[in-house]
């Protein structure tokens, strides 16, 4: 199959050109600024762009194990249908990840069934209980790409020293989910005003800034690699920012509803606004933009939740933490963050699609001959509205229901293949 | 008339649904009331053919009763619903319980729940107007008004009134509302207990004042409210003994001493005596915490006959 894309405005090394895209195949053939060339199909992407693919670091398919809240053909769909071309999928499973049966169970389904490609991350200890270390160099010569006991922290300050040196022994990122037990405890929102006002119990900020700042230390020891997923607070981010200082191989990557939405939201006791870390006040919010600004945050992730609707219309305590985020990442972030002009659109590209690729160590996606075919082409003058016929993802967990952004996601190409193509205009 | 404030099927969340000239109305509203209750046949026929049913999923004789009591001196026909936490999560939701009362003909819920909010699904289920009756630590409008109602009726106004509420702050859903109203009406509260009691940023949220200091904390207070400490607190780590809070925070003859004169001592109950208040000042002159108990079924009846449009 050779695809040629005409006329789009292309993100090439940093910047946007007008340019020809040639497919063939799985690869980019040519990137020009004219192109004449014999083409199965041709894309007028005029009036177009054309990003790398996304790649999104943080997600959870739910499969095995529970499938009614999504599975890898459902979540890999949905992802397509936000522009993402590859995701990595958190070990959190039943039964979970730690394992080269389950691993290769999921490289299975999503290669013969899915839309997008889907990167495995091993648990970091059996059955994630933060107790002894996962076989994580056999589950990595099967696939993975990461280890993390995501959802669960390791409390134990020794085991998570041994799983970062043992990581580091194959070069393996650990995520950290940063989570203190003890002080986040029966929290179900950020503690500040607006848990006093509703009377729900509080997860404190510290909750997720003790552990940061336990892991850069013991990462700093042994000179391993860290990545923090979903930072959420100013005190967080001034933690990486001085360790990036002083040299410490750390990353870290914020989740669209943090940078959007703050614990104000959860005043209407929407289930939707609920999800860990839990959303922070205007001050911590603002601290985000300005670190995915100045790339003390170095990438986007949607940490993707699919939570059923039986279980998200429950009383707010009640309720699983959690939220989609695959569908309506780029176009809320557009819509909020670079149609106002508060961060470019390079930014986004550069956080959405280069960097979360870099840190997970997944083949080079920039746009040029000879990498993979993994382009989303994106119609920034359209409009995209959420609504329950919008969601392809099996669950509909999302506090943007009903919400309309600017920004229309038109093709999905994955190795050269149309995953998602918007057939309504 | 157009002034009249309409209470016509709307809910009873909380207080800040509610202006400081409708918190007035309801006041008058449930004086009315309360001359009933002391009337030999406490009865009126207003609400007949109507179905009020309280829903509770969390324990609380006392609010119950004096719902039910409320609604059958309004002559409504009254159901309860009572289960567990537990049981609901096992089995039925509040959403499928809500369906099957709904379809049996509720024209009012009043709810009591441990989980912030319920009282909202409740109302987004049914489509009825829901009276809260207390939704975990978030809010517990009825208790509130029925406390305001107990200030007023003595004190004539809570305009410039010092009102000092002590205890388990950061659990207490009577505080929260409390502070809502009672700050309409134009009273300056003081709220004090133990720091690990406190929830954060309650200057910002209420308006109020807060101290950690009991003696600092009464000066000059015209009303001065205790709160139920409760064992588990302890088990929480959030204080060290009952005996060590007590000696801190006790409303007693030597620390009221601080308060004015003639100060209002209350209580919503149920009192822990010897913990958080002495017995010489829970049953002494200057309390009126028993009279609290009867205007809540006045308050109660109040807000009933005014959400389901009851005739005069």
């Amino acid at each position: 199959m050779k695809t040629l894309i005409k006329n789009g405005t292309v993100y090439l090394a940093g910047k946007f050109r007008k340019q020809d895209i040639f497919l063939d195949g799985t690869q980019i053939r040519n990137v020009s600024s004219k192109l004449e060339v014999k083409a199965d199909r041709v894309i007028d992407a005029t009036g177009l762009h054309v990003f790398p693919g996304f790649v999104d670091i943080h997600a959870h398919l739910r499969d095995p194990g529970h499938t009614y809240k999504e599975d890898i053909v459902s979540g890999t769909k949905a992802a397509a249908h936000g522009g993402i071309t590859s995701v990595c999928a958190m070990p959190n499973t039943d039964p979970v990840v730690d394992n080269i049966a389950s691993v290769d169970y999921v490289q299975r389904r999503a290669k013969d069934l899915g839309s997008c490609k889907v990167y495995v991350i091993g648990a970091m200890t059996k059955k994630s209980e933060g107790l002894e270390i996962s076989e994580m160099a056999t589950m990595k010569s099967d696939g993975i790409v990461a280890v993390s006991d995501d959802g669960q922290c390791v409390q134990d300050a020794k085991i998570m020293l041994n799983c970062i040196r043992y990581a580091q022994n194959f070069d393996l990122p650990v995520i950290v989910h940063a989570e203190d037990y003890s002080l986040s405890g029966k929290g179900q929102i950020h503690s500040g005003k607006v848990s006093t006002q509703l009377g729900l119990p509080g997860i404190n900020a510290l909750a997720e800034e003790v552990i940061i700042m336990r892991d850069i230390m013991l990462a700093e020891s042994t000179g391993a690699r860290l990545h923090i997923a979903h930072i959420s607070t100013a005190k967080s981010i001034e933690l990486v920012r001085a360790a990036k200082k002083r040299g410490v191989h750390v990353t870290c990557e914020v989740t669209p509803h943090h940078l959007l939405l703050t614990d104000e939201a959860c005043l209407s006791f929407d289930t939707n606004t609920k999800m860990k870390p839990p959303l922070r006040p205007e001050k911590d919010r603002q601290a985000c933009v300005q670190a995915l600004i100045d790339g003390t945050i170095d990438c986007i992730a949607t940490d993707h939740a699919p939570h059923a609707d039986f279980e998200k219309i429950k009383e707010f305590d009640h309720a699983p933490f959690g939220i989609i985020g695959f569908e309506t990442a780029f176009v809320a972030l557009y819509h909020h963050l670079v149609k106002p002009g508060i961060v470019s659109l390079e930014r986004i590209v550069e956080a959405y699609s280069l960097a979360p690729a870099s840190i997970m160590d997944l083949p080079n996606n920039e746009i040029k001959k000879g990498n993979p075919a993994d382009l989303t082409i994106v119609d920034l003058n359209g409009e995209t509205t959420i609504d329950e016929d919008f969601i392809f993802s099996k669950s509909k967990n999302t506090p943007w229901m009903g919400h309309t952004f600017s920004g229309r996601i038109k093709y999905t190409i994955v190795d050269g293949r149309t995953t998602f193509a918007d057939i309504q205009s | 008339m157009s002034d009249t404030p309409q209470f016509l099927g709307r809910n009873v969340f909380d207080l800040d649904d509610y202006s400081r000239a409708e918190i007035l109305y309801i006041l008058e509203a449930a004086k009315g009331m309360k001359e009933i209750n002391l009337r030999e046949y406490k009865k009126i026929p207003t609400l007949r053919g109507k179905t009020i049913c309280t829903l509770f999923v969390e324990n609380s004789t006392r609010t119950r009763m004096s719902f039910e009591l409320a609604a059958n001196r309004l002559s409504a026909d009254v159901v309860s619903f009572e289960a567990t936490v537990s049981s609901l999560q096992k089995g039925e939701s509040l959403q499928d319980t809500v369906y099957t009362l709904g379809a049996m003909g509720i024209d009012l819920y009043c709810i009591r729940h441990s989980s912030p909010g319920a009282p909202q699904l409740v109302h987004k289920y049914s489509g009825k107007p829901v009276i809260n009756g207390g939704d975990g630590r978030h809010a517990h409008p009825t208790q509130a008004l029925l406390d305001i109602f107990s200030i007023w009726e003595k004190l004539g106004s809570l305009d410039g009134l010092k009102i000092t509420i002590v205890g388990d702050i950061l659990n207490s859903r009577v505080v929260r509302s409390n502070l809502i109203g009672m700050r309409k009406l134009g009273a300056e509260v003081t709220v004090c207990g133990p720091r690990t009691l406190m929830p954060s940023g309650m200057e910002d949220v209420y308006g109020c004042k807060v101290e950690y200091n009991l003696p600092r904390a009464l000066k000059d207070a015209d009303v001065v409210m205790g709160l139920r400490m409760q064992m588990e607190r302890m088990t929480e780590g959030l204080f060290p003994s009952l005996e060590e809070y007590s000696k801190h925070y006790v409303l007693s003859k030597d620390t009221i001493k601080y308060a004015k004169k003639d100060a209002l001592i209350m209580h919503p109950g149920p009192m822990n005596r010897g913990v958080e208040i002495l017995p010489e000042i829970a049953d002494g002159k200057q309390s009126i915490i028993v009279e609290q108990v009867a205007n809540g079924v006045a308050i109660r009846m109040a807000l009933m006959f005014l959400i389901l449009g009851g005739k005069a």
